[in-house]
């Protein structure tokens, strides 16, 4: 049974001056949280004040997930005491934490495409909060004008940009008067102009007293938001700061311990010989809610890296599934490997022709979870391995023994599972893999997403030595700044266009961003929908 | 207090564990419900699962019986490895025992060397044709493979019946429903004179060594455990879904017609309506049982073919209901699917409760 109880809420406009005898928003007190074969929390303590915009800081799975969870009520915590405006409560469900005031934006959207924004609104408010407004639409077009958020409660959710759908999210938190909201990485989807408009609302929502919780894994966005940082490492809290006073390179430096090396500063290249040619592509979405590609055109130089910016969602796992050829729905000519037309040959043909792929998913597409490395490499290494139809064995062994040395891949050897490994180290031993294979073409996507800094330097400087060897490489990425630090040249998808391809020191990151949002649509095609308003 | 917590990795001793524990739990379960029909529990025992094996001539009964199972499920086992849910085994059996029959009545009279091979071969393809039917309508129209294959067993039944009604009917025959006795050249040579244990068994055998050599060593076994496994990594690798699919569904349906032409071409020497008790539906537990590796259906046809048995000899010896078999044979999966739980669970006892009950 719950004790929450209603009255214990009565701040209704904390006043910022009384800080010191109010008593603190939320304080955690000794969470400990364990799944098996993992502590993902251990006696984690921290506190909340009023108005504060609060940073979680750390690698993926320091357990800021975890701990969010908790706070949200979707996982319950083995122990620990959660303490909510001064008084102890136990907060078994969302409902539960929706009832204090504690609202939640997820990563992933959870919204109704077929409903509008109001409809969706009304779909998580209780009996009581919806009896209490006496006209929804009217309190949200109010709600918006005050804080900027720009949210039509008319339209419909599948009509939305991504920041437009977050801003959803944030608005169903402001209906129900939140009093501590918690964005898990809510920059991660949007483009630099729409988090500088997402900030806006934040600081706004503090100044009223509003407590905020922020994943990011963006440092820069910590230091310039958030009034105090809490840092996980593999479950502990193991520092705390206050981020206006350290840099991104200092954050960075308590979340992983010691930076080994300096991650920056390589040499742009350019090549000449054209390897990989698309050629006018156009394919219509193989899902219902995928995005249509349309007349997508670039081409890929031997000894350069070709970035590819955007927000997720708007074509670029289309564009790789066709490039790659598990989707080869597409004419022969729109795509041309050395001349040789390739649009329409399934994957296997073309990783004979000298095309690799690491796929955005580790686990569950670059490698299956419950087998051995040795038959990992297989999936996609079989040149060499195979006499007859039957799989050498003992040479696949040796061989990933290799490879597994010499990615430094952490593991207990080629007959691991992959699902035992880290996501750093599997995407190493994917990387490794897939370079191993000397390939023509590579195609990467989101190359370190959710992996720990000294994997993510290992993976750069593979990459840039593929490059290096003669190969071209097609990098995807929602990172701008991984994407500025490695590619020779860079483009923008949105909406199924592509921008035009341009050398990655003659632009910068407003330009890139503005591509993000489709500002060279109106430019080069047909007129489309702003990502943002 | 007891609380069940998930593995950090599958276990490996209850993989192999589980089928005899569910075994075990199954035998409980049979004795208690002995006991309450008031029959001797250890006497319908014995009869159940070790007189099956007391005699040549029982023994080789049961080995007539294993064949159709073991050929059945090594053909499942390689479908449920890739994900394919074939249910159709009884109905590519039946069509096999079907086509074979129309092929060896061509040859009654006839002494020819090559009648046996032409019947067999005509079992294997009619076998193939029946699950070729729904993987082409699985892969042109998506459509779910385990509601057509299993339509399709009960139009092989009634395509069974229907010729042993009519065009393969014995003129000779008083009407009866059956066709006329084969001819010696199209029956498959015995194994030994006490009994009805046919050559056939050794294809069995032999075919199951060889799916699982297929299955360890090949490149093609490995695709095929790829996509059971993880089906977006076989695309990402590039596998060709479609080739693979016929390869092995075709195999599976070969291996079921060649169970169904045996069957006629074997012991019984005719076609008759009543071919099989539902040897491609065991076929299934069995494949289960034997953990989706041809060499354990190995042992769990033998066990199940052994539970065949038994429950003829209960039947006649103690006047238990031969349905007594099929009960045993859905008891046995239950038991099956509720210890496979334990290989990614655990009980765990917490100690701070122990003290608090």
């Amino acid at each position: 049974m719950s004790q929450v109880s209603r009255d214990v809420i009565v701040i209704e406009t904390p006043n910022l001056t009384r800080k010191e005898s109010a008593p603190p928003r939320l304080t955690l007190k000794n969470i400990t949280k364990e799944y098996p074969g993992c502590l993902a929390n251990d006696n984690i303590s921290m506190s909340l004040e009023n108005g504060e915009i609060h940073a979680l800081l750390g690698e993926n799975g320091a357990g800021k997930s975890t701990l969010v969870k908790a706070i949200y009520g979707v996982v319950a915590p083995n122990a620990g005491e959660l303490i909510w405006e001064g008084s102890s409560v136990k907060i078994s469900n969302p409902a539960n934490a929706r009832d204090l005031g504690i609202g939640m934006v997820f990563q992933h959207f959870s919204l109704f495409e077929t409903l509008s924004v109001s409809q969706n609104i009304e779909l998580c408010l209780s009996k009581e909060q919806l009896a209490s407004i006496p006209d929804l639409s009217q309190r949200i077009s109010q709600l918006s004008e005050q804080y900027g958020l720009n949210v039509d409660p008319d339209k419909y959710v599948h009509s939305l940009s991504i920041g437009e759908r977050q801003r959803v999210e944030i608005m169903r938190c402001l209906v129900q008067s939140v009093k501590l909201l918690i964005l898990d990485e809510p920059t991660s989807v949007l483009t630099p102009q729409e988090v500088a408009g997402l900030f806006v609302v934040l600081k706004q929502l503090s100044k009223e007293g509003c407590s905020i919780l922020f994943i990011s894994h963006k440092l820069h966005e910590v230091t310039e938001i958030c009034q105090s940082a809490t840092i996980l490492r593999a479950g502990k809290v193991v520092d705390t700061c206050n981020p206006k006073e350290e840099t991104p390179a200092s954050l960075a430096k308590m979340m992983v311990g010691d930076l080994a090396e300096q991650d920056a500063g390589y040499t742009k290249k350019t090549g000449d010989k054209v390897c990989l040619e698309v050629i006018n592509l156009s394919l219509s979405s193989a899902q219902p809610f995928g995005t249509q590609l349309k007349n997508i055109q670039f081409d890929l130089v031997a000894g350069e890296i070709l970035g590819i910016a955007g927000v997720a969602g708007n074509g670029q796992e289309e564009l790789m599934s066709a490039i790659s050829g598990e989707d080869s729905r597409a004419a022969p000519d729109m795509i041309k490997l050395n001349q040789v037309p390739i649009g329409d040959l399934g994957a296997g043909k073309r990783r004979q022709l000298g095309m690799a792929y690491v796929p955005e998913e580790r686990l569950g597409r670059g490698a299956v979870p419950d087998m051995s490395l040795s038959e990992n490499t297989l999936l996609t290494h079989s040149k060499g391995f195979i006499h007859k139809g039957i799989v050498d064995w003992k040479g696949l062994k040796s061989y990933t023994s290799q490879l597994i040395d010499s990615f430094k891949v952490k593991c207990h050897g080629e007959f691991s599972e992959a699902q035992s490994l880290s996501g750093g180290n599997l995407q190493k031993f994917i990387m490794g893999r897939e370079i191993g294979q000397s390939p023509k073409v590579l195609i990467c996507a989101h190359p370190t997403w959710g992996v720990d800094v000294g994997a993510a330097l290992a993976i750069h400087q593979a990459l840039l030595k593929l490059r290096d060897e003669g190969a071209a490489i097609l990098l995807v990425s929602e990172d701008i700044d991984e994407l500025f630090l490695l590619a020779d040249r860079m483009a923008a998808v949105c909406d199924g266009f592509l921008s035009p391809v341009i050398r990655c020191e003659d632009t910068n990151i407003d330009q890139i961003g503005q591509w993000m949002a489709g500002t060279f649509i109106s430019e080069t095609d047909t007129p489309s929908k702003e990502a943002s308003a | 207090m007891i609380q069940v917590t998930a593995r950090i990795e599958p276990s490996k001793l209850m993989t192999f564990a589980s089928p005899l524990l569910a075994i075990f739990l199954t035998l409980i379960f049979g004795s208690i419900l002995f006991s309450l029909l008031d029959k001797d529990p250890l006497q319908a025992m014995h009869l159940l699962l070790i007189a099956p094996l007391s005699d040549a001539y029982n023994f080789s009964e049961m080995l007539v019986k294993m064949g159709p199972l073991l050929l059945c499920a090594v053909g499942l086992s390689l479908c449920y490895r890739a994900n394919l849910w074939n249910i159709g085994a009884e109905g590519q059996l039946l069509i096999g025992a079907l086509g074979g029959s129309a092929m060896a009545l061509q040859f009654v009279d006839s002494e020819a060397w090559f009648a046996l091979p032409l019947t067999l071969i005509a079992g294997i393809l009619s076998g193939m044709l029946w699950a070729a039917i729904p993987t082409f309508l699985k892969l042109k129209f998506n459509s779910n493979l385990i509601l057509t294959t299993i339509m399709f067993n009960y139009i092989a039944l009634y395509l069974l019946l229907w010729g042993v009604h009519g065009p393969l009917r014995d003129p000779d025959g008083f009407g009866f429903p059956e066709s006329a006795i084969f001819s010696d050249a199209t029956i498959l040579p015995l194994l030994n004179e006490d009994g009805r244990a046919h050559i056939g068994i050794i294809f069995a055998i032999l075919l199951a060594i060889f799916a699982a050599f297929v299955l360890a060593k090949s490149h093609l076994g490995f695709q095929i455990k790829v996509f059971g496994a993880d089906e977006p990594a076989a695309r990402y690798a590039g596998f060709n879904q479609t080739k693979l699919t016929w390869a092995v569904m075709l195999f599976a349906g070969a291996l079921a017609g060649l169970a169904g032409v045996s069957e006629v071409a074997g012991p019984i020497g005719q076609l008759v309506p009543g071919i099989s008790p539902g040897y491609g539906y065991s076929a299934i537990i069995v494949a289960y049982l034997g953990r989706l590796h041809p060499l354990g259906a190995l042992l769990s046809a033998t066990f199940m073919a052994v539970l065949y048995m038994g429950g003829d000899l209960a039947q006649i010896e103690m006047g238990i209901p031969i349905a007594v078999v099929g009960m045993f044979q859905g008891v046995l999966l239950f038991f099956l699917l509720a210890c496979d739980f334990f290989i990614h669970y655990r009980l765990t006892f917490p100690s701070n409760s122990q003290y608090q009950n």
